[in-house]
């Protein structure tokens, strides 16, 4: 690596579907640098896709957030640092019995065995959009609901509750305060402390995840109540936010390359390879962390006991050495291998559901709304800023 | 010649992510647990060229590929 002076991690985008422009400098000193956090520490920057892949595998790299030498990106993070966080916030082995639980309900046969559903979800949920516009703001209409819709059902959490818990996650992660961010956690504790109560009252379980935990693993003492709501907020907060975000990005973003949109339309063969090299372009969770747990020889560099280590996944996902002509939108390349999901043992437990979610909303949409496109100029639109999953804020779109 | 293939999945290892099945769905599947496994009758990996993709693939590089 050279020696540079130290960039700001993280900075807004200035296009919602490239990395920072800030970060450019970044590509020149792959695969490691150095960064700044918002409240002044350094850390390591892994930015060349070889070296992500070697690193996010390694265990003597935590995520075990409540450690204080853990990395925090945003006051909002370091707050509520100190909570418990399910399977992300963890290490092996404790991670690996909580993966083991979960993995049954999100296998890839247990994704395709969802089609259906996640097919009519997204076919209502256009039906309502037709019949109300043009024209209509999507990110309300459609991003959001479709992966909220799924996520309620595969869970076990009632659709009716929506607007709460979609108003909490929102707090959870844009703040903009930290009391937001310490509220909107006690608040979804609360809220999952009732949801756990009204399903042990239940004679027979419901057909959901939640169901199987509280009657399962809650009432075998294999889970105590703490473990559980951990376990329902993770899977509700990041099974809907994260969705969502790739579905308005992705429509903007194919909204933005026409051509690549009629070439996506005239073959629905290339979905599949077009929703993996979305995932790789936009790459919504720009900035994984861990703690190095000893010292680690890495890219020329030592990273030392203690040291915080952030992944740009954005920077990584557009190695020249792995994807030829990066920051360009190319359906035949193969965009497998992103990091977009992670990578290693906390590698996205929900990537099967997501992509599943993914090509039925992007196609469908598409296909029902051929004449699909912005309601206001493309610089007018709002996006999510940089310390945050990526995403449009709005997306005003008329037919 | 693909008969010489061997394919060995660490279960100890697995998480799964479904990654290889998802890569090589004539070659690997996903047990009710969710782990990795082989389809019956593939287990030297039929030639399919798609199996070193799989090995790749694996975020725990649970899967490895030998040629006898």
């Amino acid at each position: 690596m050279t020696e540079t002076e130290p960039v700001a991690f993280p900075q807004d985008r200035t296009c919602p579907y490239h990395p920072p422009t800030a970060y450019d400098p970044l590509r020149a000193t792959r695969p490691l640098s150095r960064i700044t956090l918002y409240d002044g520490r350094p850390a390591w920057l892994v930015t060349g896709h070889a070296l992500a892949r070697e690193l996010l595998a390694d265990q003597r790299l935590s995520t075990d957030r409540n450690h204080p030498d853990f990395p925090a990106p945003t006051a909002r993070f370091a707050a509520v640092r100190n909570r418990r966080v399910a399977l992300l916030g963890v290490d092996d082995p404790e991670h690996r019995t909580q993966r083991r639980m979960m993995v049954p309900s999100f296998t890839l046969r247990r994704a395709v065995e969802l089609r259906p559903q996640i097919q009519r979800i997204v076919d209502e949920r256009l039906d309502a959009m037709i019949a109300q516009g043009p024209p209509s703001e999507l990110v309300s209409a459609f991003a959001l609901p479709v992966p909220s819709m799924v996520i309620c059902a595969l869970l076990g959490v009632p659709y009716a509750d929506h607007e709460f818990f979609e108003g909490q996650s929102r707090r959870l992660l844009r703040g903009p305060t930290v009391d937001d961010v310490q509220d909107a956690r006690d608040q979804l504790d609360a809220y999952f402390e009732e949801l756990i109560d009204s399903k042990l009252k239940q004679p027979e379980p419901g057909g959901g995840v939640l169901d199987e935990l509280v009657h399962q693993q809650l009432r075998e003492g294999v889970l105590d109540r703490q473990e559980v709501i951990a376990f329902a907020t993770i899977l509700l907060v990041a099974g809907h936010e994260t969705t969502a975000n790739m579905i308005s990005l992705g429509t903007f973003t194919l909204l933005q390359h026409p051509e690549r949109l009629a070439e996506l339309r005239g073959d629905s063969d290339l979905v599949p390879g077009a929703v993996e090299e979305l995932m790789r372009m936009l790459s919504i969770a720009d900035g994984l962390l861990r703690r190095a747990t000893e010292d680690i020889e890495a890219g020329g560099a030592t990273i030392r006991a203690g040291d915080g280590v952030v992944f740009a996944t954005s920077v990584i996902n557009r190695d020249e050495e792995v994807y030829p002509a990066p920051d360009t939108l190319d359906w035949h390349r193969s965009a497998r291998h992103h990091v977009a999901f992670g990578f290693g043992i906390h590698q996205c437990l929900g990537q099967n559901l997501a992509r599943a979610e993914l090509e039925i909303a992007l196609h469908t949409l598409f296909d029902r709304l051929p004449t699909l496109r912005l309601a206001v100029p493309a610089d007018e639109i709002p996006f999510k800023p940089g310390d945050t999953i990526q995403g449009m804020l709005e997306l005003p779109v008329t037919w | 010649m693909h008969t010489d293939t061997h394919i060995e999945i660490d279960k100890g290892v697995c998480i799964g992510a479904g990654q290889c099945a998802l890569a090589a769905p004539g070659v690997f599947t996903q047990d009710d647990d969710g782990f990795s496994t082989l389809l019956p009758g593939r287990e030297d990996g039929g030639g399919d060229p798609m199996v070193r993709e799989a090995a790749r693939a694996c975020p725990v590089a649970a899967i490895t590929v030998s040629e006898g």
